[in-house]
């Protein structure tokens, strides 16, 4: 199949390195989504995946086959890019058919890959049509069947939707989503958006300041982040943390602070913790909820405000100095300054060491 | 480079950077280069070299007796025509014609573009547009009229008309210039500045002329360049004891009799240009921007 | 409630009276007066007679005006095409990402900034055959070398185009510049991707998208055609014979030398309606694709 192999890969701006020694492994097939703040090095990574940037060390495979210094076109990839970047003076079907063209292929054989493409993408009726005269949607469409006629293994995608208003892109999203189910190609996204991340990705990688954070499904980059960038950069809003430090009280841990104190044994520890360990607890808003009026609440809280989100709302809470965000049912009725025992979702819970920031 | 075991990653290839395309590209613009570099470098030699060694016809070399005495020969005493003070009666006299020139010329452009950019005065529309079909007209098919004019007004020749004709040639290219910076402004501004208070003299000055600046330098960078280059204009409408330096430079060139003082000339030729040549080399970037904005005409 | 109604601006119409009167005296009447002697028989002074076409009768059976027009077809087309070919081409090379793109940049826009006198001056220096580059090469061994181009009927003009091209080359080359750098740079991307070669990219790809920085640079050269006139004054005066003479020219002796007011006013109609032949459909074009726009 078509799995791209990064092996120890370094890429420099001048003397400035980006990427240092980077590993990546991305099966056939996979949707993966390179997600990070501005700077992180996602663009650079997928710019040098593709030949447009020249690598400092390391190696890179498509496919099997060695490319680290192979012209982008002879690394059997597509790019689809923020702009998506059609020649503005030609028509859909010549956008489709230039490359082909240039390469000598014979003209019959272009005919027939342009027309099967634009069956596959719904293009047909499109084909004498300027960029300038399609939707984004369409223009996306054909960025990618650019891609396509030439027969690749793997697409590259450069923030293709990120120029779009809210609404486009959440169409645009499916639209990818829809694409990528039904070629079953391998494809590599860029985006700083966690939501497009969350929703179109088999596996996610998260970066920052070029080093890859995590990898691994968005089931388990939400419900388990490796570190403490991973947990408050994936979600909406922010996961909560909680200062404090863990107790070992008779074989069982509790996790202790100003504001909270709880048994936290079920924990899945990769090391086993010792007492007075500095911790930081992280639990996020849809996990929080107001004590039930049998049991004792596990925190005392003050509201301060309510943002109603039409599904749902967040309720923002204070607790001595700790501020934390709750979701709640919209029916809910709140006021500011009412006084509201929570809980937690014991399960829930990540805790995170407070000085490597990393997952316990 | 990478600290890993070597073997396991893939080895540069030779180094790809002076490929054929590239030696060619640089070949090309260097070849270009000197295309451009060379008459300077003929000029500037044989300003400083002997008439001797120019007769031996070889206007590449450089000069074995360097000599400036063609340069102060040329400031001071090539002939003109009559006179024979040299080239210096020229430069004063450009400088004569080019500030007052300068500052008219600028001045009415700035305003005719803020008043067509910011203020309804339909008429001015309808003047703008034969404005700026006049810039492409050639100036002899004005130029008898406006001879007669100012022979009837008793200024023909002098340096009152020539600054006159400057401006009145320089209005295309300046007002175009300044009606679309004002008009690429947020007319926001305007607005707001109105319900200040401000009329339209006001906002000119306390609001539109600081907001400019830029685009005074370009105005000033175009301007000087054209009028201190210009050669018809002054020939015909500054008059024998007000020709700019290009008129001096021409008779000098072309009017004398027997042998030609070459080096003489080239020292000249040198000194005329100049002010413009320190006008392009301090203004850089102020100069391309002239450029673009002249180039939004066509 | 009843609304203001909007006093006329008195300053705007006040400050913007210089301009009106340049238009209306310089330019509409200038012009106007002109194409009025034009019909007159005027030589030293002006007579407000009139001779119906008699002055332009005497323009076209005049070999001068003849050859005048030839001269500035055959310069303005071979310019023309020089200079695009040129400036595109500097403009193109500089592209590529190379190194001192300033110090080339300023070295091909510096000549744009010296006189059409001066120009003409350093090429006339150039040219002279028993001083200038044929002596050089001469010189240097190849003693049956011939550059005399400008003592020559024939070539004298391409001495003026070579002068003129010398000079307004980097002008081209910093207008097509600026419209290459206005191609969305990740075009140029989406095309190193597809393997398109870099010569192709450029004339299939971002030449087409260059309409307007071409169409700019193709008017400005036009105009420089129509106007030429300092550079022949210059190098040649017109010469040898008439073999670099040109309208502006013709216009300019017949007005102040050969003191004939009437031929050069038909002379000067004549270009002006030349120009706007060629300029006005230039003209119409773009304010229909700028309303476009």
């Amino acid at each position: 199949m078509s799995n791209v192999s990064l092996q120890a890969l370094s890429i420099s701006y001048g003397k400035t390195p980006i990427l240092s020694h980077l590993d990546l492994e991305i099966q056939g097939g996979e949707f993966v989504v390179l997600l990070g703040p501005s700077g992180c090095g996602k663009s650079t990574l997928l710019h040098g995946i593709a030949g447009l940037i020249d690598v400092t060390g390391g190696r890179i495979s498509i496919a099997g086959q060695d490319v680290t210094w192979a012209d982008p076109k002879d690394r059997g990839i597509g790019m689809v890019f923020q702009s998506y970047a059609l020649y503005p003076t030609m028509t859909v079907e010549r956008n489709l058919s230039f490359g082909l063209r240039i390469s000598g292929l014979d003209i019959t054989e272009v005919k027939k890959r342009v027309a099967h493409v634009a069956e596959m993408l719904q293009l047909t009726g499109l084909l004498h049509r300027k960029p300038a005269q399609l939707s984004g949607g369409q223009r996306q469409r054909v960025a990618i069947g650019r891609a396509l006629v030439r027969d690749v293994k793997v697409f590259l995608l450069d923030e293709p939707l990120s120029n779009l208003d809210a609404k486009l892109r959440a169409e645009l999203r499916r639209e990818l989503k829809q694409l990528h189910q039904n070629l079953g190609a391998t494809m590599i996204h860029v985006t700083h958006d966690q939501i497009e991340a969350l929703t179109l990705a088999t596996r996610i990688c998260v970066m920052n300041k070029g080093v890859i954070q995590q990898f691994d499904t968005p089931e388990v980059v939400y419900s388990h982040p490796a570190n403490r960038f991973v947990a408050s950069f994936l979600g909406s809003p922010s996961m909560n943390f909680i200062e404090g430090h863990l107790q070992i009280q008779d074989r069982q841990v509790f996790f202790e602070s100003s504001v909270l104190r709880m048994d936290v044994s079920h924990y899945a520890f990769k090391v086993p913790p010792s007492s007075n360990q500095g911790c930081s607890l992280g639990i996020r808003a849809e996990h929080l909820f107001p004590a039930a009026e049998s049991t004792a609440p596990q925190m005392e809280t003050e509201l301060l405000l309510v943002e109603p989100m039409g599904a749902h709302q967040i309720v923002w809470l204070q607790s001595n100095d700790v501020s934390l965000a709750m979701q709640t049912e919209p029916q809910m009725a709140l006021s500011v300054g009412e006084k509201i025992g929570i809980a937690l979702q014991a399960q829930k819970i990540s805790l995170f060491d407070p000085s490597s920031q990393n997952r316990l | 480079m990478s600290t890993d075991i070597p073997s396991m990653l893939s080895p540069r290839p030779s180094v790809q950077w002076f490929t054929p395309g590239r030696i060619g590209i640089y070949v090309f613009l260097i070849s270009a280069a000197l295309f451009f570099l060379l008459p300077l470098y003929v000029m500037g030699v044989t300003s400083i070299k002997p008439m001797v060694e120019i007769r031996e016809g070889n206007i590449f070399q450089f000069p074995l007796a360097m000599t400036f005495e063609p340069w102060a020969q040329a400031w001071s005493s090539a002939c003109t025509g009559l006179q024979c003070n040299g080239i210096s009666v020229g430069f004063i006299n450009s400088v004569q014609i080019l500030l007052p020139s300068l500052v008219l010329s600028i001045f009415l452009g700035s305003i005719n573009g803020y008043a067509l950019a910011f203020w309804k005065v339909r008429w001015g529309h309808w003047a703008f547009s034969v404005l700026m079909l006049g810039a492409f007209i050639p100036y002899q098919v004005m130029m008898y009229p406006l001879v007669r004019m100012f022979a009837w007004a008793d200024i023909f020749q002098s340096i009152t008309n020539i600054v006159l004709v400057h401006t009145i040639f320089g209005m295309p290219i300046m007002t175009l210039l300044f009606k679309n910076y004002y008009g690429g402004l947020p007319p926001e501004l305007f607005k707001a500045a109105r319900i200040d208070g401000g009329g339209f003299w006001r906002i000119y000055f306390q609001l539109m002329v600081p907001m400019s600046l830029p685009i005074f330098v370009v105005a000033t960078i175009m301007q000087t360049t054209g009028i201190w280059n210009d050669f018809i204009l002054g020939l015909i409408f500054a008059g024998r004891e007000h020709y700019p330096m290009t008129v001096q430079l021409n008779n000098i060139i072309n009017s004398t009799q027997g042998e030609k003082i070459y080096n003489v000339n080239m020292a000249a030729t040198l000194l005329t240009s100049l002010v413009p040549l320190a006008v392009y080399f301090v203004s850089g970037r102020w100069f391309v921007r002239g450029i673009a904005a002249g180039a939004v005409k066509g | 409630m009843k609304l203001p109604t909007r006093r006329p601006a008195w300053s705007a119409h006040a400050a913007l009276i210089p301009m009106g009167t340049t238009v209306l005296v310089a330019y509409i009447a200038g012009i106007l007066w002109t194409v009025r002697i034009s019909f007159t028989s005027s030589k030293m002074l002006p007579k407000s007679d009139w001779v119906g076409l008699k002055q332009y009768e005497v323009l076209f059976a005049s070999d001068r005006w003849a050859t005048d027009m030839v001269n500035v077809a055959l310069f303005g087309v071979t310019f023309i095409t020089g200079a695009m070919v040129l400036g595109f081409l500097l403009a193109v090379f500089i592209d590529q990402k190379v190194r001192f793109e300033g110090v080339f940049r300023t070295l091909y826009l510096f000549s744009y900034s010296l006189s059409f006198v001066a120009t003409g001056v350093i090429w006339q220096w150039m040219f002279n055959p028993t001083l200038g580059i044929q002596q050089s090469l001469r010189s240097w061994g190849w003693e049956n070398a011939r550059f005399d181009w400008i003592t020559s009927q024939d070539m004298a003009i391409y001495c003026v185009v070579i002068a003129v091209l010398w000079h307004s080359a980097g002008l081209v080359m910093a207008i097509l510049l600026a419209g290459l750098r206005g191609v969305d740079e990740e075009i140029a991307k989406a095309a190193q991707i597809e393997g398109i070669p870099r010569w192709r990219y450029y004339l299939s790809i971002v030449l087409p998208q260059m309409g307007a920085s071409l169409g700019t640079c193709l008017v400005l050269l036009a105009v420089a055609v129509i106007k030429v006139f300092d550079a022949v004054v210059a190098m040649t005066n017109g010469g040898p014979g008439d073999a670099t003479d040109v309208p502006t020219k013709f216009i300019m002796d017949n007005l102040f030398e050969r003191q004939n007011i009437g031929l050069a006013s038909a002379a000067s109609t004549t270009m002006l309606i030349t120009v706007l032949i060629i300029i006005a459909p230039l003209m119409y074009a773009r304010s229909r694709s700028e309303k476009n726009a």
